[in-house]
Parts: structure tokens; sequence; C-alpha cells
């Protein structure tokens, strides 16, 4: 039975594609109001969940609730419960900033005043608003990354989906996206989902963190409980013991995660 | 009705903003009227069939349109790799709808083409005989621009790259084109190609054209636009679909 205060219930997530599994039986819940973190490497599943959990990609075996709706079989009503900032660029780039926003505004039936409000507002906060009638193919990778989460942050969603939002961009407006974000989870209400390879942008954010690796989710609670378990002192050390690996993998570690691997198929 | 709207929209303005695609796509419509036009103009006098230009201009407007709409059709190749497709997709809107914007806005575009083809025929020696059905013509112009957008949108769902267009434009389009009647009377064929011209939606089209530009369809205009509304409407319906299952 679905508990009314998960938001999200996943239940035995698998995708292959082919004979690869990129994820491989993930069970977790957020609740309602939560920041919910996906933390892992680059290649461990995290956008592909999120596809999942989007409506983008079907599961090959598993379920999905969001919003008390199972998100294959409804999934036009799922699509009214969420927003998402992608990873991969998804900006019309023969359009002007503006009216990517306008599209942004039409799809989601954001009322004219609401429109004109938030846009000039999130344009300001990327410091794209002076650039606001410029062809977004002009823009730099990081402005159009600016862009990206302006859009789609101009309607407010249940719940917020970022895929690694913070990827290329300047601390500064990190800074303010965050605040932005922080406000919006307090002051509506709105269940963030975030995955990040940034342990700081884990620990600093999320209420809770689901550590994923290969396509499993190797542990989660919150960051203390997380350290606690491992008898860690720092979520960085923490990651490191429970999937053998630092995050960012340097050249020649690959003995080290099989090892790592190993030491995990024996532990559980 | 926004969201139809504003992908409508988007194509009208992708489209106005290249001006090098304008000009371009109009090279070969030119070409072809002026090459054939003049080229073959004689033989076909000769033969008896009258002035060529007055019989290959609809074919040529046809052709431009089809040409066109396959290619805005084709584009959701582009906004998949691109990553625009995403953004409509999770949207709470119905797949359907988003489907059929941008497929009136890819239509339109086709059907300003004809008309800019069907002006500079005039040019080369082409006169409508009757200006009032110059309307009906430009239905049959939207219809068949219709058509084949929703082709190229249904073809298009189901590619991820532009790997097949070549085998698309080879196997597909220019057969259609070749086929239809747009440059030979559909009259006194081997019965092979008869049949494959019946088949041939496009057929119905630029017989349409011919019918309502220089009275002369071979078929009643009745039959044309019949046979064209309920293709393209089982186009539409195909694209749709596939369009629903697009996974991105
Ligand atoms: N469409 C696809 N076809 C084949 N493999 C894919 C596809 N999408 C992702 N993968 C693979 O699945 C794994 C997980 O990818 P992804 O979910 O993007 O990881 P993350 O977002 O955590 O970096 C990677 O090894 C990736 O190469
Ligand atoms: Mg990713």
């Amino acid at each position: 039975m679905l508990e009314d205060e998960n938001i999200i219930e996943v239940r035995n997530l698998t995708k292959k594609f082919g004979d690869f599994v990129a994820v491989n039986d993930i069970s977790f819940e957020v609740k309602k109001g939560e920041t919910f973190a996906f933390l892992g490497p680059n290649g461990a599943g995290k956008t592909t969940t999120i596809k999942m959990l989007t409506t983008l990609l079907r599961p090959t075996s598993g379920n999905i609730h969001l919003n008390q709706f199972d998100v294959v079989k409804e999934s036009n009503k799922t699509r009214h419960s969420f927003g998402i900032v992608f990873q991969d660029p998804s900006l019309d780039t023969d359009l002007t900033a503006m009216e990517n926003m306008e599209i942004h505004a039409a799809l989601y039936g954001l009322p004219k005043d609401l429109y004109n409000k938030r846009s000039e507002e999130l344009l300001n906060m990327v410091e794209l608003w002076d650039r606001r009638k410029d062809m977004v193919r002009d823009f730099s990778g990081g402005m159009k990354r600016r862009l990206e989460i302006a859009r789609g942050l101009l309607h407010h969603p249940k719940v917020l989906f970022l895929d690694e939002p913070t990827l290329g961009l300047d601390p500064q407006t990190r800074n303010h996206m965050w605040s932005y974000i922080k406000d919006l989870n307090q002051k509506e209400g709105i269940t963030v989902f975030v995955t990040t390879h940034y342990m700081d942008e884990a620990d600093k954010v999320a209420d809770r963190i689901a550590i994923i690796d290969h396509g499993k989710i190797i542990a989660q609670g919150t960051s203390d409980e997380l350290k606690q378990k491992t008898g860690q002192t720092s979520l960085e050390e923490a990651f490191l013991s429970l999937t053998g690996h630092a995050i960012r993998e340097q050249a020649g570690e690959s003995e080290m995660k099989r090892m790592g691997q190993m030491w995990r198929g024996g532990k559980r | 009705m926004r969201t139809i709207y504003i992908l409508w929209l988007r194509q009208i303005k992708k489209y106005l903003r290249s001006k090098s695609r304008i000009v371009g796509s109009l090279g070969q419509p030119i070409l072809y009227l002026v090459a054939l036009g003049y080229g073959l103009g004689s033989i076909y006098a000769k033969g008896g069939g009258g002035s060529y230009i007055q019989f290959l201009a609809p074919g040529i407007i046809g052709m431009s349109i089809l040409f066109t709409a396959i290619f805005s059709g084709i584009e959701i190749i582009w906004d998949k790799q691109f990553g625009f497709l995403k953004e409509t997709l999770v949207a709470p809107v119905s797949r359907f709808n988003i489907m059929l914007g941008r497929t009136l806005g890819g239509a339109t575009v086709a059907g300003i083409q004809g008309i800019i083809v069907l002006i500079i025929a005039t040019f080369v020696g082409f006169r409508p005989t009757n200006l009032a059905l110059i309307i009906p013509a430009m239905i049959f112009m939207f219809l068949i621009a219709l058509l084949f957008t929703a082709l190229g949108t249904a073809i298009a769902s189901k590619l991820n790259d532009m790997q097949g267009f070549q085998l698309i434009m080879n196997f597909l389009v220019m057969p259609i084109f070749f086929l239809s009647g747009a440059l030979f009377p559909l009259t006194g064929l081997p019965k092979i190609i008869e049949i494959i011209t019946k088949i041939n939606p496009l057929s119905y089209g630029i017989d349409g054209l011919r019918g309502t530009l220089i009275n002369a369809a071979t078929f009643s205009l009745w039959t044309d636009f019949t046979v064209l509304a309920l293709v393209t409407l089982a186009c539409i319906a195909v694209g749709a679909y596939f369009f629903s299952k697009i996974e991105a």
C-alpha cells in the first residue's frame, strides 16, 4: 500500500539496455516535502532512473508511484505532478531565451501575469535578463545551463527533479539557485529530487541521500546516518568505504573497484 | 489549444528565420520548371499534349510541398538529438496535441512553400485557368502538406539519427514524387505503374491541383479530396501513435 506521506515510491526498478543493466533492482521512497539526493559517480544510473521517474523511459521491470500515480500506466497524470531540469541540453537553440521560456509557460499552462513576473525574476537570478532577446545558439555553455535552470523553475510542481543541476555552474549562480529552491521547498512544500556527484552539495542540501553505484543503491539515509553506519567522519569517507572507490575515479582504479564489488557482493 | 498554437508558432518562426532554407528549397522547383518546362515543352506539344508548363507547374508545386513537408516532419530527429524534444515530452499536455502542433506548423510551412512556387511558376508562363479556384487549390496544397508532414513525423518518431534519411529519400520520397503524375500524365501507362500511381496518395493531390488550377483532372475533384483527406487522417493517427511511444 502507498503511504500517504511518500510522494515517490520505487519498487524493484530495473532498466536494461540490451544485456547491460543500467539500473539494477532499486527500491526507495521519497517523503513529501523533503530534499532527496541521488549521489553516485558518472554512469551509476542516476539519469536513467530520473528518466524512468519522469515518463521518458519505460522500466524493464519494477514499478514507480509518483504523487500516487502509477508512472507507467498513468503517465499523463504523472506529468502534471513534476518539473525537471535535465542534465543534457534541452533548449531550442534556434529561438531566443525568452521564446524558450514562453514555450515552457504555454506547455505548463502558466497564467500570463505569473509568467511575466517569474520569468523576469528567474532570468535576473541567472543573469540572463539582458540577453533574453538573443538567440540561444549564441550563448556559451554556462549561459545555456543557467537558462535551463531558469526555465525549469518557471512552474512550481509537486516534485522538482534536478539532474546534476549545478554541473558547469559558477559558484555564485549555484548559491542563488539553491537558495531559490530552498525557498520553494519551504514556502510551497515542493519535494526536491536531486542527483549529483558533488559530495558537499549532497551533504549541504539533502535531507536524505541514496548512494548509487553501478546501478545499485548501496546505502541510504541522512548524511549523519551514512557516516555513523560506516564509522566515518565525512560523507566523502563514508562513500569511499561503502563503494570501495572515490566518486571521481582515477585511471588505474578499476582493480580497486572490482575488489569493492566483491566486497559488496559478499556483504549482502 | 495553447500547446498546439505555441508549437505551431515555433515551426513558423524557425522557418521565417532561416532565409537560406527558404531560398535553398526554391532552387529545385525553379530548376525543374525551367529545365523540364522549356526542355520538354516542344516534345510535349508535338505529342499533342498542349502546353507543358501548364501541365508541369501543378506537379512541381506538389513536389515542393512534398519535400518540404517530409523534411518538416523529419525535423523531430534533430529535436531528439539537440534535446528539445524531451522538454515537450515531459510536459503535462497530451502527446497528441504536441504532435498536432508540430505537424500543423510543418504543414503550414510546406503550404506556404507551395504558394511561393505557384507564384514563381507564373513567371515562367504558368496561367491558372480560373482564379476563383485558387482557394480550393490552396486547400489541396494544405492537405498534401499535412499528409506528408504527418508521414514524416511518423517515420522520424521511429528513427534516432539521420542515417536512415537517405534511404527514405531514395526508396519512399522520390518514388512518391516520380510515380505521382507530377511530370507525366497518368494515362496509357503500363499496368504495374498504373497500379502504383493509383495507390500513391500524391497522385490525388496533384490531380486535385490540376483540376483546380488548369481544369484538367483525371479523377474527379471529390475523389481527389476524399482520398487525400482519408489518407491524411490515417497518417496523423499513425504519426500520433508512434509519437506517443517515443522514449528519450
Ligand atoms: N540509451 C542508452 N543505451 C545504452 N546504454 C545507456 C543508455 N543510457 C544510459 N546508458 C548507460 O547506462 C549507464 C548509466 O547511465 P546514466 O544513467 O546516464 O548514469 P549517470 O546519470 O549516473 O551518470 C551508463 O553506463 C550509460 O552508458
Ligand atoms: Mg547523469
